[in-house]
């Protein structure tokens, strides 16, 4: 004789998993397309992004960068929605929401001063308290980074006070435009290692554009590979 | 009352052609252009003279708002011209060159600076105007050369959550300084340098000197104001252009 639990229990289960499945999707993208300069770069994109670590993999040009400002509204979609833990990207305020999603871009773009004037700018916006030597420390750089001016960084420095500033406002995501693309391999495992270790330390989701596919494995939980503007088959690992 | 002649205007000419011949030599390419110059001030000066002749014999004071006023929209035109990368910029030049003009020139008027005639309405306000949109038109080419440059350093600063004018602000200010360092600095060097063209004009028509120094430092220190107005209106205004309602910097050619 098989026992059956009662229906009350069977609903609530599922209910359960219902809401514990969709609290783990961060953004949902329905169906954007978005052209520019007459040249279609999204098309018909649909896709979940989870909590974790995502990887959006492709080679140059398939708009994976593009997919990437789209997910803070930096730029919107001409057709499609987003939508950020279950609501739509257009209901948030946008500089609330580029304060709790955070995009740090390929290429580093540091106001004139300090390392520490940057993150105090940073952390003024978002209206926080800053300890620079925590968010320096969780993106790898020394204390002593605070007091160094930007126009003497080297490349992979000046990419770490980018994510050292994005930190300072405590985002709940990170967007990573290609953190790795301007440095040696020395570098780029550093950074990587910085990366894996802040997932570790901070309750923070990462979404990484790559150009890699090795590295996408080696940093996210999920690949997504785009193509021409489109979705490729997603990868789960 | 000192009078010049045709004559002595054709004579004048000569320059005109020295200008053009060096061009050829050293083939510069602007002969045409030296031409056109040439043409085109001939025509149109004596044209405006006729006009403001007329309107010093009508004494009419709406005579003297319509002729500022199209100054002001030719102004705003030929501003709007040189600013090709700014979007949108007819109106900020127009409300930056109509406040610059009307302020400028209702404080002279209030402080007694000037008589409310076409005498002085006329050539201090076609000075005005005509500074107004240099700057202007120097400003607002900056802004969009700057603004159209630096997407990336915009971007990174609208994406730490800044507002659209806090991204702009250093790229305003430096748009500003270029449009109002010009005036400053001739400002400056008046008397030294150079001899400023309103203080030569009353010389030559035998003013006492004076007269024409104190009549120049009005008009330097009345320029100066109407500058400062019409850059700052004019950048604070047109930098809105390249922004979106949602503090996105706008894809060039949207």
């Amino acid at each position: 004789m098989t026992t059956r639990s009662p229906p009350r229990r069977r609903y609530a289960a599922v209910f359960l998993r219902a809401v514990r499945d969709h609290a783990r999707v961060l953004f949902e993208l329905r169906d954007l397309g978005l052209t520019r300069g007459g040249r279609r770069v999204l098309d018909a994109v649909d896709a979940e992004i989870e909590s974790g670590a995502t990887a959006i993999v492709g080679p140059s040009g398939s708009g994976k960068s593009t997919l990437l400002r789209l997910l803070n509204r930096l730029t919107d979609p001409d057709v499609g929605t987003i939508s950020y833990r279950g609501r739509p990207l257009a209901a948030y305020d946008p500089l609330a929401l580029r304060r709790e999603v955070a995009l740090v871009p390929q290429l580093p773009s540091l106001l004139t001063g300090t390392v520490g004037s940057n993150l105090r700018y940073a952390a003024e916006l978002a209206g926080g308290e800053l300890d620079p030597n925590h968010c320096l420390g969780l993106a790898g750089l020394g204390p002593q980074f605070a007091q160094r001016d930007v126009g003497e960084l080297s490349v992979g420095e000046r990419q770490r006070a980018m994510l050292a500033r994005a930190l300072a406002q405590e985002p709940r995501v990170l967007l990573l435009d290609e953190p790795t693309s301007a440095l040696d391999h020395q570098a780029r495992d550093a950074v990587e290692a910085t990366l894996v270790q802040l997932r570790r330390d901070l309750d923070v989701s990462l979404v990484v554009v790559s150009h890699d596919p090795a590295q996408a494995s080696r940093l996210a939980d999920t690949t997504l590979h785009l193509r021409d503007g489109r979705i490729a088959t997603p990868t789960v690992r | 009352m000192t009078t010049v002649s045709l004559g002595q205007v054709a004579a004048a000419l000569a320059l005109v052609a020295l200008a053009a011949a060096i061009s050829l030599w050293r083939r510069v390419d602007l002969e045409r252009d030296i031409g056109i110059a040439a043409v085109r001030s001939f025509v149109q000066l004596t044209a405006i003279g006729y006009a403001i002749k007329l309107i010093f014999e009508a004494d009419s004071f709406w005579l003297v708002l319509a002729l500022l006023a199209a100054m002001v929209l030719f102004g705003t035109l030929t501003a709007r011209s040189r600013a090709k990368r700014v979007p949108g910029s007819f109106w900020p030049l127009l409300i930056g060159l109509t406040v610059a003009a009307a302020a400028t020139l209702g404080l002279v008027v209030a402080l007694g600076i000037f008589d409310p005639t076409p005498r002085y309405l006329v050539p201090v306000g076609g000075m005005v105007i005509g500074n107004a949109m240099t700057a202007s038109a120097v400003a607002l080419n900056r802004l969009g050369d700057e603004l159209s440059e630096s997407r990336p350093a915009i971007e990174a600063t609208l994406a730490l959550g800044a507002t659209a004018r806090e991204a702009a602000a250093p790229f305003v200010r430096r748009a500003l300084r270029s449009g109002t360092i010009t005036l400053i600095d001739s400002t400056k060097t008046a008397g030294l340098i150079f001899f400023p063209g309103t203080m030569v004009g009353m010389l030559l028509a035998g003013a006492d000197p004076t007269d024409a120094v104190r009549l120049q430092l009005i008009l330097l220190y009345t320029l100066l104001g109407s500058v400062a107005i019409s850059a700052l209106l004019a950048t604070t205004l047109a930098y809105r252009n390249f922004f979106t309602r949602a503090q996105q910097l706008r894809d060039s050619g949207r």
